[in-house]
């Protein structure tokens, strides 16, 4: 097990060199640039080109890039041209925002959906099975910032159980995370049903049926369990996503986060913040399947063979 | 009294009839050879038994199944459970997808003994490591702790057949259980099961479409052929003086070393689909003996010397001897 995630853990080391480049180049290809908002109205063209110079925006993208990586190896992440400030402490105050709404919603996805779906499952054919596929279409198809509204509207304006917006209270997250949540919870809860009833065809299954072992043990204890496998693929790829995706849903709720910074500073092409938030989802995004191959090695010895 | 009396059972799956009118008997310490071609409802038949039809929307409509003086078709299903892996157990055909892959071998066969035996984990743990060295798995203790990708194909369907065994029940069902392996150990795990069975003093369904299999390992051969019953007898009988044309062929299929190269033979045609079953008897269309009348009327399994056969020629034939005697 050791062994596995040493070997995960190194060959995370090409990938991210990689997506740092990508990273890095991929705001040049937006037209415009920081300087354009920052120059003053009737500036010449001298005065600009100062001002370029002084961020190294006027150096090839390549030096510019070998500049930042140097400096990223030292954890510095640069200094935001537009909002003036270093990046990290720009990072520091919203990543806990998304880190604590994304978790959330993760739990509460992965725990509601697992359940709902396994419930399907055992239930099959069923009016159970029937009503909460039903249930979960709907709630697939919806798109979540509509949700996030309707939400606000019922539960906020409405019946005034929880705030409108913001992130001053606990309270505060609860319309957020369930708006995040409900479409993880979708796909999770198809997820597992889908798998639960592929795998309860496996010949394992008659064979457990035949050694007398109770249904319910073996939709908990054996059927459930490999089900959880394709569970926790679609979870750990959803991890990046719900950090830096669920931006929408901080606009519709006024939240600060990660996914408001990167929108704000695309915006302005602020070059150094744009690449920071993408730097973090994509660190967000890699160690999120790396902890679903962990996850995975640790269900299925297989897996561990194979990769350890 | 038989341990397993199975009378005309008839099976139907959607609107298909896959068993039509089964009858056989397993007495105390027999093995029984249940023999036919791919589809012929061997497997169905020990669904059956087993009580699993309903995973396969299976649904028995006529006919009874009685263990040991129990009716089974009427068994309250937390009763059935009770009985599955406890007094009947069942060998599956295919050791490389019936374990279940992220579990340990070992937690797999204590499993039985725990739920039905009610062994603690360190006495059901000590009882498989036994069964597993009874069954010549070597290093049984060790293998007690592998997943079952670790293990060959043989020490998977040994590891199946102690599983079976665990709780010490009185009834074993092995579905063709050496179909999916080499053929260098095919006679080595049946002759392994065969010499349990007979030690323990237990009863054996043996299904299998190997007639030179039947012939080393059991007492009785039940012939299926399309969801019926050709013939049943003691093995003797059965490989002396075959009453069924369809058994003739499968004994005439066994290859044996001194045919002559390039004889080998088939039954000519195929094994009839369920959704098209011939009228009559269904082996008409390839049987050599074919009367007119067995396109028309369905042959009555009846007494034929020792045992049973729906065979109008083999009837036809018995008259005519009588006549002359």
């Amino acid at each position: 097990m050791v062994n596995f995630l040493i070997k995960r853990l190194v060959l995370l080391i090409p990938v991210f060199l990689v997506v740092s480049a990508i990273i890095f180049m991929i705001i040049h290809l937006v037209p415009g640039d920081p300087i354009d908002n920052i120059v003053q109205i009737g500036s010449t063209p001298q005065q600009k080109a100062a001002l370029t110079a002084k961020y190294g925006l006027d150096k090839p993208l390549i030096v510019q890039y070998a500049i930042w990586l140097g400096k990223l190896m030292t954890g510095d992440l640069g200094e935001a041209i537009i909002l003036r400030q270093p990046v990290s402490s720009l990072i520091a105050q919203n990543l806990p925002h998304s880190l604590i709404l994304g978790s959330l919603a993760l739990v509460f996805s992965t725990v509601v959906g697992i359940a709902t779906g396994a419930l399907a499952a055992i239930c099959r054919d069923s009016w159970v099975d029937r009503w909460v596929m039903a249930v979960i279409l709907l709630g697939s198809t919806v798109p979540s910032f509509w949700l996030g509204l309707l939400m606000i509207l019922v539960f906020a304006v409405h019946l005034g159980w929880f705030p409108v917006s913001g992130a001053r209270s606990w309270s505060a997250l609860v319309l957020p995370v369930l708006t995040i949540g409900l479409g993880g919870v979708a796909l999770v809860a198809r997820v597992t049903r889908v798998a639960m009833m592929d795998i309860s065809r496996r010949d394992f299954v008659m064979m457990l049926h035949a050694k007398g072992v109770p249904p319910w043990r073996i939709n908990l204890q054996h059927i459930l369990r490999h089900a959880l496998l394709p569970v926790v693929t679609i979870l750990s790829l959803r991890i990046g996503w719900i950090l830096g995706g669920a931006v929408t849903i901080e606009y519709v709720f006024a939240r600060p986060g990660l996914g408001s910074l990167l929108i704000t500073s695309l915006n302005q092409r602020d070059y150094p913040v744009v690449q920071g938030c993408l730097l973090m989802l994509a660190i967000a995004v890699m160690l999120g399947t790396l902890l679903g191959d962990v996850v995975q090695a640790l269900i299925d010895p297989r897996v561990r063979e194979r990769t350890g | 009294m038989a341990l397993l009396s199975v009378t005309d059972l008839s099976v139907f799956i959607g609107r298909l009839k896959p068993l039509d009118g089964i009858s056989f008997d397993i007495g105390k310490g027999e093995i029984v050879g249940m023999v036919g071609e791919s589809g012929s409802g061997k497997s169905l038949t020990a669904m059956s038994v087993m009580g699993l039809l309903p995973l396969i929307g299976g649904k028995m409509t006529s006919g009874s199944i009685r263990f040991d003086g129990i009716d089974l078709a009427t068994l309250p299903e937390p009763h059935y459970r009770a009985l599955r892996g406890r007094r009947i157990a069942l060998i599956s055909q295919n050791p490389m997808t019936s374990l279940d892959p992220i579990i340990r071998i070992g937690a797999q066969i204590d499993q039985v003994s725990i739920l039905h035996l009610g062994l603690s984990d360190a006495a059901a743990r000590a009882r498989s490591i036994d069964i597993m060295q009874q069954l010549r798995i070597p290093e049984a203790a060790t293998v007690h702790g592998n997943y079952p990708h670790q293990l060959s194909g043989g020490m998977k369907q040994r590891v199946v057949i102690a599983m079976a065994l665990a709780a010490d029940p009185e009834l074993m069902i092995a579905d063709e259980p050496t179909t999916a392996l080499d053929v260098t150990i095919q006679a080595q795990i049946i002759q392994i099961v065969v010499d349990l069975v007979r030690e323990r003093g237990l009863s054996l369904l043996l299904i299998t479409h190997d007639m030179g299999v039947v012939a080393q390992a059991c007492d009785k051969v039940v012939v299926l052929y399309a969801g019926r019953v050709a013939e049943t007898n003691g093995i003797d009988a059965i490989f002396g003086e075959p009453q069924h044309p369809y058994t003739r062929e499968l004994i005439r299929c066994i290859p044996r070393h001194d045919q002559l190269r390039g004889s080998l033979t088939g039954i000519p045609g195929a094994v009839p689909s369920v959704m098209d079953y011939p009228s009559g008897c269904r082996f008409h269309p390839r049987c050599a003996d074919a009367l007119d009348i067995c396109a028309g009327a369905i042959p009555a399994l009846e007494q034929k010397a020792a045992g049973f056969a729906a065979c109008h020629a083999a009837i036809n034939a018995a008259g005519k001897v009588s006549a002359h005697g």
